[in-house]
């Protein structure tokens, strides 16, 4: 009955992210390709002073994305630094330097790791102008990211144009975020998430004690940090708290929502560059290994193994009632799965294999499906490693859409799949030999060693969730976890469209005899296969001294 | 979108201008957007909710008579926030460690490991504590009265919890024993559309139920 309802669950997510797939991924590819400017954002274009139509080299759309990105952490860390002087604010303090940094860099790579509690360490105004407008853009730049490498490999022979930044990052915003949050808001509002903007007042319960009813624009917040991956709670308890979540259809709601621009941007990708097939096979790809996770993180949390499961009769510490075993591994997957990292259950309270999954879920690079953009323009960049392994078998020379993968194509995708594992693994390593770092773990043991091994692969992988045992708001640790979070987004960004650039400027080759079909079940199987053989290569060594061994004992 | 001018290369000084240039742009577009984004669009959906929905809106609080209310202080908690209720002739909510009990302002977890012995040691303790409270066999406890929920605020807990419960409630209230039971039966939800989340009581929506009963 149980498992009845736990497939159940998860199918019919995914017969709505189905049933999205088309309408929203051809929403997506007009939005991206289409030559008509709204009215609303001409006007806008004026005021920012930008040029829409101009199209940019790799680099003028890297520099743009960077200068807008300097000054979101710029302004994120100020807000931070100064909310106890800003309206709305109810009495909460500012942040330290190291804090503010951490928070600043965290929301506006997209990570949304926090060290600190939402309602007590963040006003309204901050998480209103600072974090919601940072999941919003963010989330747009992830997008912005995989559509000029969209357009690297559809265009042919250009001087290395892919696109103009400031039109993406506004048509996502304005086209496809604001309005599907709006709608998404309200439905949140139906259900019991709070949207206000009063401070906590204090009354009086029905057995004469004392506690604060909350306030805050918890619901606007809520839907931008599901449908952006971004996964930053208004409250502490993130999408377990009751106001945030309150009952098991806005579970499935918020599942949804953040599985949906992941799995649709395969078909806004595949129109790009002109072969819907294309799109499929990666969808398929991303299903796949999703599925998998989901399966098994439901089977871990069902079955219950563990010694504090087995005393309380089932795996329920740091779940929610509503919930249960199945709704939070479902969300558990999904989380980790797509770099959002918002959490309905406390995933430092997981079974071990159940936590084993879900930091394999992010260790995978987080392209399965991944963040709004990143998971795909992540999972492309395998694809490319898929075909030049294929090449090397058959001794031809690599190809993908119709470009020829050589020598300097190959190098930055190389550089880009190496960039997550180092940071994360001489994070880890930095962690547990500095004190400052191994005084932040909880427990003793794998345990332990998964807390900061979670951490560095949430911080790497622009997650956010956290084996919340950690005591993570130290200096020590907020400035580590910021360095990560921020080369852990940019530097593959960077790369990415350098890559971008490189194919827009080569030819396009028409498909021969010897080019392997990438749209074939064939070549799913062999992306799945790359896929899990580049995490397994890097992380089994230090999966097997914490999780594994854990789970073995 | 073939082109035709011709590459050319910046230099490291061009490149330093022109991010300096693109950051004042990003920092204009940035503007732009916060006002959109951080501004018009929460106080959008603010309005709208005010508008329509104003006691979900404000919390879901809920009177000692179990009227709707949005004013904090004629209520005595959120429809969809558990509280402290642990006097015996309450229903009794999950553990929690949010700040002492269901703080609100403290919304956590345990975080505890799946093998911590001190959690291992906390749940056998709590299992032996609601037994004798209740009057049952320790293995009759079931798993959500022996855990932490993930907020600290869960409002419900399981029928089989609720149920356990009937016996003790009904005696310190001097109520009838079915009558009792009867009202547990009738605040089970089941699962949304019959197979999303869990079977559940809500703990405040129950105990209200119950002060208009008692003698």
């Amino acid at each position: 009955m149980t498992v009845l309802v736990a497939v159940t669950q998860a199918a019919l997510v995914a017969a709505l992210l189905v049933a999205a797939y088309r309408p929203l991924g051809d929403h997506l590819w007009r939005t991206l390709t289409g030559e008509r400017h709204l009215a609303v954002e001409r006007a806008g274009y004026r005021v920012m002073r930008v040029d829409p139509d101009a199209e940019q080299r790799w680099s003028a759309y890297a520099l743009s994305l960077l200068g807008f990105s300097t000054v979101s952490v710029l302004a994120v860390y100020l807000l931070a630094r100064w909310q106890d002087h800003l309206p709305l604010s109810s009495g909460v303090a500012a942040m330290d330097p190291a804090g503010a940094w951490n928070a600043a860099v965290s929301f506006t790579t997209n990570t949304n790791w926090q060290w600190f509690s939402g309602e007590s360490a963040a006003g309204h105004l901050l998480q209103m102008t600072g974090f919601a407008v940072q999941n919003f853009v963010s989330a747009a730049v992830g997008i912005a990211v995989l559509a000029a490498l969209a357009r690297g490999f559809a265009r042919s022979g250009t001087d290395g144009r892919v696109g103009n930044f400031w039109r993406d990052l506004v048509r996502v915003c304005v086209r496809v975020l604001l309005p599907l949050s709006v709608i998404g808001a309200i439905v949140l509002v139906s259900a019991g998430v709070v949207q206000n903007l009063h401070a906590p007042s204090e009354l009086t319960t029905l057995a004469g004690g004392a506690q604060h009813a909350l306030g805050g624009p918890v619901a606007s917040q809520e839907v931008i940090k599901e449908l952006g991956t971004n996964g930053g709670g208004f409250f502490n308890a993130n999408s377990a708290h009751p106001l945030e979540n309150p009952n098991p259809w806005t579970n499935a709601f918020e599942v949804l929502l953040l599985l949906l621009i992941p799995f649709s941007l395969p078909r806004a990708f595949g129109r790009m560059v002109g072969d819907l097939r294309q799109g499929r096979a990666i969808a398929l790809t991303m299903a796949t290994l999703l599925t998998v996770a989901t399966g098994l993180l439901t089977w871990a949390e069902l079955a219950g193994p563990g010694l504090a499961p087995a005393a309380a009769g089932a795996a329920m510490e740091g779940k929610e009632t509503r919930f249960g075993e199945a709704a939070s591994a479902l969300f558990a997957a999904a989380t980790t799965g797509t770099s959002t990292g918002a959490v309905n259950s406390m995933h430092d309270s997981l079974t071990a294999p159940g936590g084993g999954v879900a930091l394999v879920g992010m260790l995978l690079g987080e392209v399965a499906p991944g963040g709004v953009g990143s998971g795909l323009y992540g999972m492309l960049l395998l694809a490319v490693v898929t075909v030049f392994l294929a090449g090397l078998m058959v001794g031809r020379t690599p190809e993908y859409l119709g470009k020829k993968i050589g020598r300097q194509e190959i190098t930055l995708v190389a550089l880009n799949v190496l960039t997550m594992p180092a940071l994360v693994l001489v994070g880890t390593a930095v962690a547990l030999v500095v004190p400052a770092g191994l005084a932040g773990l909880q427990e003793d043991g794998p345990h332990g060693l998964s807390e900061a091994l979670y951490a560095l692969a949430s911080a790497g992988n622009n997650n956010g969730s956290a084996f919340g045992g950690l005591t993570s708001g130290t200096p020590f640790w907020n400035t580590l976890l910021g360095l990560v979070m921020l080369l852990a987004r940019f530097v593959p960004i960077v790369l990415v469209l350098a890559l971008a650039g490189r194919l827009s400027s080569q030819r396009t080759i028409p498909a021969g005899p010897g080019t392997l079909p990438t749209h074939t079940p064939l070549f799913v199987g062999l992306l799945v296969t790359v896929t899990l053989v580049v995490v397994g290569l890097t992380f089994v060594p230090v999966l097997s001294l914490g999780p594994i061994a854990e789970s073995l004992a | 979108m073939t082109t035709t001018a011709p590459v050319r290369r910046p230099t490291v000084g061009a490149t330093s201008i022109s991010f300096a240039r693109q950051t004042l742009a990003g920092l204009r577009v940035l503007v732009v957007l916060t006002v959109l984004l951080g501004l018009a669009y929460p106080l959008t959906v603010t309005g709208v909710s005010w508008l329509t929905m104003r006691w979900q809106a404000n919390g879901s609080l809920l009177t000692a008579d179990g009227a709707r209310t949005t004013d904090p202080s004629h209520a005595v908690g959120s429809a969809l926030v558990g509280q402290v209720t642990d006097g015996p002739q309450w229903f009794h909510p999950r553990p929690s460690v949010a700040g002492d009990g269901y703080d609100t302002l403290a919304s956590a977890g345990s975080n505890l490991g799946p093998n911590n012995p001190d959690l291992v040691a906390t749940i056998t303790e709590r299992r032996a504590s609601v037994a004798a409270a209740e009057g049952v066999e320790p293995a009759a406890v079931p798993p959500d009265a022996v855990t932490a929920s993930a907020s600290g605020l869960d409002p419900e807990i399981s029928p089989q919890y609720a149920r356990l419960q009937v016996d003790r409630v009904a005696r310190e209230n001097g109520l009838p024993r079915d009558r009792v039971a009867a009202l547990v039966e009738a605040h089970v939800v089941g699962r949304d559309l019959g197979f999303l989340g869990e079977p559940r009581v809500n703990v405040l929506r129950l105990n209200l139920a119950l002060r208009t009963m008692a003698p």
